[in-house]
């Protein structure tokens, strides 16, 4: 049932990634448990370019398999994992790193909404000052405290 | 009149976003590889694995690497306008067998045409992720320097042929 569920989603998936490998990638992992470690660790942040919302350490896709044992040669050959993404990043492009870099062509995405939300803080101030100007404070004339008396204690008597 | 050209401002301006973002393909990501020297490599050809190929051999032409599978469905959409691309004579296009059985690549050269000058067979796909391959069909124009001018990935279709691949390969070849 829960694969019947979850049978449109593959389909969609398939249909995504133009390709559907025939030759089968099997992962090697590697006896050495750092280095899966490694892998496991810094496959969790590289997105997989075949099942995009997939992270390369979850992805069961042709391409994801292939690169992981490739990250996995590169952690052997003593590559730091600043060198790795940068390997990668070269080849795909920003959009492999699931943590996006800060750069000159998406300022605006980090740092658009502090700019929206100074915005929205000056023009909330703005309008209170405004406001608080417009309003002038007007003294109780004798009359309106006599009243107001009134008010109190007979407000007194019923409760 | 501050009152409305403010929203009136904030309006356009999403309108302005909008009417960019909308019409770019999410499904197609700007290749980094576009104006680097496409990546070395020497590979077996298909019909005879006891020659080599490598993007060495081009230096001085502009030519067009189109990697296909037999296993790629999209890749059979593509195949038949593949042949009306060679005949223009405009670009002289090599094959990049992407992770595939020999025998059933022949296989489909043989039932389906062959329109490649030849295939390079690049069996563990290695090569590919040098050249950020992530879904076949892809296809390059390497200029005459050996530097990647244009990436297309998907099927070209005569559309994608005439509007984006076409003119970047005159332009390259007056150069």
């Amino acid at each position: 049932m829960a694969f019947l569920r979850l049978l449109p989603l593959l389909l969609l998936c398939l249909l995504a990634s133009t390709a559907i490998a025939q030759v089968q990638e099997v992962d090697r992992p590697s006896d050495d448990p750092v280095v899966e470690q490694r892998l496991a660790k810094i496959s969790h942040e590289l997105r997989c370019l075949q099942c995009r919302n997939q992270t390369l350490a979850e992805s069961p896709a042709g391409l994801a398999v292939d690169l992981r044992n490739e990250l996995r040669a590169q952690i052997r050959a003593g590559k730091s994992d600043e060198e790795i993404k940068a390997f990668l990043t070269q080849r795909y492009g920003d959009f492999i790193l699931y943590k996006p870099r800060v750069t000159a062509m998406n300022y605006l995405l980090w740092f658009g909404p502090f700019v929206v939300l100074l915005g929205g803080l000056a023009i909330l101030f703005y309008y209170i000052k405004q406001r608080r100007d417009s309003i002038t404070e007007q003294p109780l004339s004798d009359d309106d405290r006599r009243r107001a008396e009134e008010l109190l204690a007979s407000g007194k008597e019923t409760a | 009149m501050l009152r409305y050209s403010i929203p009136l401002g904030v309006f356009l301006l999403l309108v302005l976003f909008l009417a960019f973002g909308l019409r770019r393909d999410p499904n197609e990501l700007p290749s980094a590889l576009i104006n680097k020297p496409a990546p070395t490599f020497r590979l077996p050809q298909l019909k005879d694995p006891s020659k080599t190929f490598s993007a060495e051999d081009m230096r001085g032409k502009v030519w067009m690497l189109n990697v296909w599978a037999s296993w790629c469905i999209a890749c059979r959409d593509e195949h038949p306008y593949l042949f009306e691309y060679q005949k223009s004579g405009a670009v002289p296009i090599y094959g990049f067998n992407y992770k595939d059985n020999r025998e059933d690549a022949l296989g489909w050269l043989g039932e389906l045409g062959d329109p490649y000058v030849l295939s390079a067979v690049d069996l563990e796909g290695r090569v590919a992720i040098d050249y950020g391959v992530y879904g076949a069909p892809e296809s390059y124009i390497i200029d005459k320097s050996g530097t990647i001018r244009l990436k297309h990935v998907g099927p070209v279709t005569p559309d994608v042929w005439s509007s984006k691949i076409l003119p970047v390969v005159q332009e390259l070849n007056r150069q």
